[in-house]
């Protein structure tokens, strides 16, 4: 058994705990502790990046690091608490399903996410292609936590997980997307977050609440 | 050397039993040192056992024989077990009989006496004793086989012994399927031996206890077995974790010093595993018993996602 040059070991650790941060945002029930988690997601996320654009020596791979650092490990969640803290949300309602049955879903789809990325593995060429499966299983995780949440601010964080997952397996899959587009897709999440930050109070001031099983009856209905 | 290796295999078994009831009294002890209790001796356990054994036992009109045999069964498969597990050498007579999917067929059959024992003699405390013992059981026991399939499939074969041997030859690599299992494996070890997280080891006469609920009818002699192999089982969950997760120092041959040293190392692992039980012990609160399938769906969840991580990254 030949064993892995160190720096790819941490990689594949640092894989690992981002699949299992993912699952402990799927069951975590309050809203602080979530915004915590994705917190933490994003600094494994720029340790993962760093140590990357150190092994290729890739300058993109650096700023792509500091960017992640800025925005995903102190803008966004001082934000989100921010908004926490002023909306007054701390607790999200018990999810769609119980969560021993939401996370057996989770297991079933790692299962799917990495058989899924068994063919894309083959063809890449990075020394991270392994870690494709575990990327695509994180953005369907994180899709998972949006559809079992029901309030709006735990679906936000299930947002900006699932772009992590996106950064992540671009990042396994060619080393990183191109500065630009990584730059647009950071403007996009910073601006998608303070709309919606907006947005949220538009949402309570209508219904009391930021429930979103409002939004399923027709204002005729009522 | 066939007699000298049933010679180390029998001072293997007396060891545990020696053994498990310090061990015991060291992870109370180390709980009541970080709670600020003064602690009592760690040779606590013994003395209660010794204090039973000197009583009359009294039974139930209504028990039938199981609930007197049980006691018997429960300690002979704990000692069983201790022999199965590869706790100071590998290379033993017992040891290499069994492997780890017999052994966790073996702990199953002292669950299952355990709990028919007590719903035996029909008392309330009893079944609801026996049901949740069950509930527990049942959620563990996957976890904890998918925890053995991951070690297996990294040293490809089901016996403790190689799986010890194979892993602690191995060059030291992180390993996160591993790390994972680990935690699983340590959720189970909680679990299935009635520490906080899901039951409370020190309270009688609760709503929410398992383990004293189904030994509550049981007394003198009876309950000294029963006292005893719970101590077993403890030593037996903590010397799988050994063998499996830091196998380094077990004994692969059956040189004395080999075995002095892996005796003495065994010895060092339990003093800082007791620690370190104590201290999750005191850390952590009870669980509510409805909560208590969330507790090991997690570890569960643990070990398929180190089973998984380990198909797709390989090494």
């Amino acid at each position: 058994m030949k064993a892995l040059p160190w720096d790819l070991q941490l990689l594949n650790t640092l894989a690992a705990l981002l699949l299992l941060l993912s699952f402990a945002m799927l069951s975590q029930r309050r809203i602080v502790a979530l915004v915590n988690l994705l917190a933490l997601q994003g600094a494994l996320l720029f340790i993962a990046t760093l140590l990357l654009a150190w092994r290729t020596g890739d300058i993109n791979l650096y700023l792509s690091a500091g960017l992640t650092l800025g925005l995903k490990v102190i803008f966004l969640p001082w934000l989100l608490h921010r908004l926490i803290r002023r909306l007054g949300v701390y607790w999200d309602t018990e999810p769609l399903l119980n969560i021993t049955g939401t996370m057996l879903v989770g297991l079933l789809v790692v299962i799917f996410s990495f058989g899924l990325a068994q063919p894309i593995a083959a063809l890449a060429s990075t020394a991270t292609r392994n870690s494709i499966g575990i990327a695509v299983a994180v953005i369907l995780i994180a899709f998972l936590t949006m559809i079992t949440r029901r309030k709006a601010m735990s679906q936000v964080v299930g947002f900006l997980s699932m772009e992590n997952g996106l950064f992540f397996g671009a990042m396994s899959a060619t080393y990183g997307m191109p500065m630009v587009v990584e730059l647009g897709v950071a403007l996009d999440v910073l601006v998608a977050m303070l709309v919606l930050g907006v947005f949220f109070f538009q949402i309570r001031e209508q219904f009391d609440s930021l429930d979103l099983k409002n939004f399923e009856t027709l204002k005729e209905d009522q | 050397m066939r007699v000298f290796d049933w010679i180390v295999q029998l001072m293997g078994i007396a060891l545990a039993l020696a053994a498990a009831p310090v061990f015991l009294g060291w992870v109370n002890q180390c709980r009541a040192w970080l709670q600020n209790k003064s602690a009592p001796s760690i040779l606590q356990p013994y003395r209660g056992i010794r204090k039973l054994f000197h009583k009359d036992a009294v039974i139930a009109q209504n028990a039938s024989r199981l609930f007197r045999l049980a006691p018997y069964v429960v300690f002979g498969a704990m000692v069983t077990a201790a022999a199965v597990i590869p706790s100071i050498a590998t290379r033993l007579p017992i040891t290499r009989a069994a492997d780890a999917i017999a052994l966790v067929g073996l702990l199953a059959t002292a669950r299952v006496f355990l709990s028919l024992a007590a719903m035996d003699i029909g008392t309330a405390f009893g079944t609801l004793g026996a049901r949740r013992e069950m509930m527990v059981g049942f959620l563990a026991e996957p976890a904890l086989l998918v925890v053995i399939f991951v070690v297996s499939l990294t040293s490809a074969t089901t016996a403790l012994p190689i799986i010890a041997e194979r892993l602690a030859g191995q060059s030291l690599v992180l390993n996160p399927s591993l790390a994972f299992t680990a935690v699983a494996f340590t959720m189970v070890l909680l679990a299935e031996n009635a520490r906080i997280p899901v039951d409370n080891p020190a309270t009688h006469l609760e709503l929410t206890m398992i383990h004293e609920a189904l030994l509550l009818e049981y007394s003198a002699r009876h309950l000294a077995l029963m006292e005893w192999a719970a101590a077993l089982k403890l030593f037996n969950y903590a010397c799988i974790g050994f063998a499996v997760f830091i196998p380094w120092g077990i004994a692969t041959s059956d040189a004395p010093l080999g075995l002095t040293l892996s005796v003495m190392l065994l010895g060092v692992k339990l003093t800082v595993a007791g620690a370190g039980l104590a201290f999750i012990e005191t850390v952590s609160a009870k669980l509510r018993v409805f909560r208590a399938p969330e507790f090991l769906a997690t570890a569960f969840l643990l070990a398929v996602l180190g089973l998984l991580v380990r198909l797709l990254l390989g090494e």
